[in-house]
């Protein structure tokens, strides 16, 4: 039971990574590494305010602005310096590296006795749980932070997918969602496709922040490594999602990526339950996205039906 | 309205493929007047529309529409004034997203895009209304994907978008050229309905010389960059296809006869 429990915190923890993949991957078609860097941004940001005793709210919505920005430098050097949109995602993760290092000061730090929104939550669910600190679910025991944890995130993933659910059926939501599709046309409708791409990527990136400073908080420290690998990841949860909902709506698609990351988490905790050396984690993964990516093409050429296959590559402000 | 001068543009300057595509097009046109423009391939009348469209700055000359020197505004401020129609009908929607949705995005052509819903109820009877008039029964297929509809359905409903609010200038780059001719007479059709009801400014590029004698009230001949021929009021309403063939035949044969006589004389001088 704790294991399941805390396979589904990670996994709805990382369905607000999965969120931020899915706009830039899906909706923009953009291939923004960015995210390994904004993660990273995002945890190193929180984690230092709260050291240095900051509300656990204000550090985190700290650390989903840090976000923003990153997303917004790999907008601008795509747009406005015209450099290839994966270069651009890959010279921001870069520099990022070094600045989480010196946001932290040091490659790890710990949390230790500082606030943070899990202790937060504990506290205010204990009004309505109890005091204890194990709670006897089906005769599991379980910690009062895991359930506080599962509970609040649950309503955050809610508040979080819903929102992006009503925002995508604005104006500017829906403007975003062309720019995507078709760049030519929001152009000659009289909207630009560069901002509109850059602010696509400022919301991606401040949704990564935003899971990298939950993570950092739900495990109490924050590691300048630790956005290594996460567009992968995402990029799993992304996919996942999509063969389990089977639509091309973005509403199911939004649930189907929240549901894709929390199953994603649960094969790796059943894996890793399984025996699975917890260092193959990442090359599992990979070889997961590849085989998810090249599955619909192999089963196309022998005429299996299959959903839409899966497609990449920035079209913004290359077609002149 | 528009009035475009001296217009130059040269393609991979400096290259063995330079192309010279626009050498010193100058072109006014008036409130109300419909123009279209027919030429040889690479004479550059699309390459005209784009600058105008502003898809790229031109070398040297002035834009300007509606009293706005456009010369240097980008492609997207530009859209506030000009609505368009491709040659592709791929090219005017955004394929994934449904047939209201689409139209929802042009109706905000020139307005700010904020947080308020896309479609309303208002919006979404107004669409179905003039959707309706173009006849192809899609008022009863708003939420259908535009990526299911067929070309002729596409640019029809592209050129709503365009028009939606009457724009300053319309451009239609050969916008049923890519079409079955059932489905390009129809377009056709709904396209001049529209520009006779709104009393639009258009500038249509077409490869028919039917639709350029049938259509519009000026006829305007490029080749090789240049304009070399501009008919309008009885001279346009006379003209016939043949006509038209027998000048762009004419301009063939003093192109062919050009480099000849050029060696002659050097023959004769040397």
């Amino acid at each position: 039971m704790l294991l399941l429990v805390s396979a589904l915190n990670f996994g709805l923890i990382f369905a607000i990574l999965a969120l931020g993949v899915y706009i830039s991957f899906r909706i923009f078609h953009f291939p923004d590494i960015t995210a390994d860097g904004s993660f990273a941004l995002g945890a190193a940001t929180t984690t230092t305010l709260l050291v240095a005793g900051w509300s656990p709210w204000l550090a985190t919505s700290a650390g989903l602005l840090a976000g923003m920005l990153a997303g917004t430098t790999t907008g601008l050097l795509h747009t406005r310096f015209e450099i290839n949109g994966l270069l651009s995602g890959i010279l921001v993760m870069t520099a990022l590296y070094s600045i989480n290092l010196h946001i932290l000061g040091r490659s790890n730090v710990s949390l230790g006795d500082s606030a943070t929104l899990p202790k937060t939550w504990t506290n205010l669910s204990s009004v309505l749980l109890g005091d204890s600190q194990r709670h006897n679910i089906f005769g599991w025991t379980v910690g009062s932070q895991d359930i506080a944890v599962l509970l609040f995130m649950t309503l955050m993933i809610f508040a979080t997918g819903i929102g992006l659910f009503l925002f995508l059926q604005t104006n500017l939501g829906t403007a975003m969602r062309a720019a995507g599709d078709n760049p030519q046309m929001i152009r000659a409708i009289g909207a630009s496709d560069k901002r509109l791409l850059i602010l696509g990527l400022a919301l991606a990136n401040a949704l990564i922040a935003l899971s990298g400073a939950l993570l950092a908080q739900y495990q109490e420290f924050a590691d300048v490594q630790m956005g290594i690998g996460m567009v992968v990841w995402g990029l799993a949860s992304v996919i996942i999602g999509e063969s389990l909902v089977g639509s091309s709506r973005f509403g199911i698609l939004i649930a189907g990526t929240i549901i894709g990351s929390l199953l994603f988490r649960m094969m790796i905790a059943i894996a890793l339950r399984c025996g699975l050396n917890p260092n193959d984690l990442k090359l599992i993964t990979a070889l997961f996205v590849f085989a998810a990516l090249v599955a619909p093409r192999w089963l196309k050429s022998r005429s299996i039906a299959i959903p839409k296959s899966l497609g990449g590559g920035s079209k913004v402000g290359s077609d002149h | 309205m528009l009035h475009a001068t001296e217009l130059h543009k040269t393609f991979y300057a400096g290259t063995p493929n330079e192309i010279h595509s626009l050498r010193g097009v100058s072109l006014s046109i008036d409130q109300g007047t419909f123009v279209n423009i027919i030429g040889t391939n690479g004479s550059g009348k699309s390459t005209l529309l784009n600058a105008i469209a502003g898809v790229f700055f031109v070398d040297s000359g002035k834009i300007e529409l509606a009293g706005h020197d456009i010369t240097r505004y980008p492609e997207h401020r530009r859209a506030k004034l000009i609505g368009r129609v491709f040659q592709n009908p791929f090219s005017g929607t955004a394929p994934s997203m449904s047939i209201e949705e689409n139209i929802a995005l042009a109706s905000r052509r020139g307005k700010p895009r904020g947080l308020n819903w896309s479609l309303n109820r208002q919006l979404r009877s107004e669409i179905s209304d003039r959707l309706s008039l173009l006849k192809m029964g899609l008022e009863d297929r708003l939420e259908t994907p535009i990526g299911n509809l067929s070309g002729g359905q596409r640019q029809a409903i592209t050129l709503l978008m365009a028009t939606w609010h009457k724009p300053d200038l319309l451009l239609l780059d050969e916008h049923t050229a890519a079409l079955d001719p059932r489905s390009a007479d129809q377009v056709i059709r709904v396209t001049d309905e529209i520009i006779a009801r709104d009393r639009l400014t258009a500038l249509m590029v077409t490869h028919s010389m039917q639709q350029a004698v049938s259509l519009g009230n000026r006829i305007v001949m490029m080749h090789q960059g240049q304009i070399v021929c501009d008919l309008s009021g009885a001279e346009k309403a006379r003209a016939r296809p043949d006509d038209l063939l027998g000048r762009f035949d004419a301009i063939r044969r003093s192109e062919q006869l050009t480099p000849a006589v050029a060696e002659l004389l050097r023959r004769s001088y040397i």
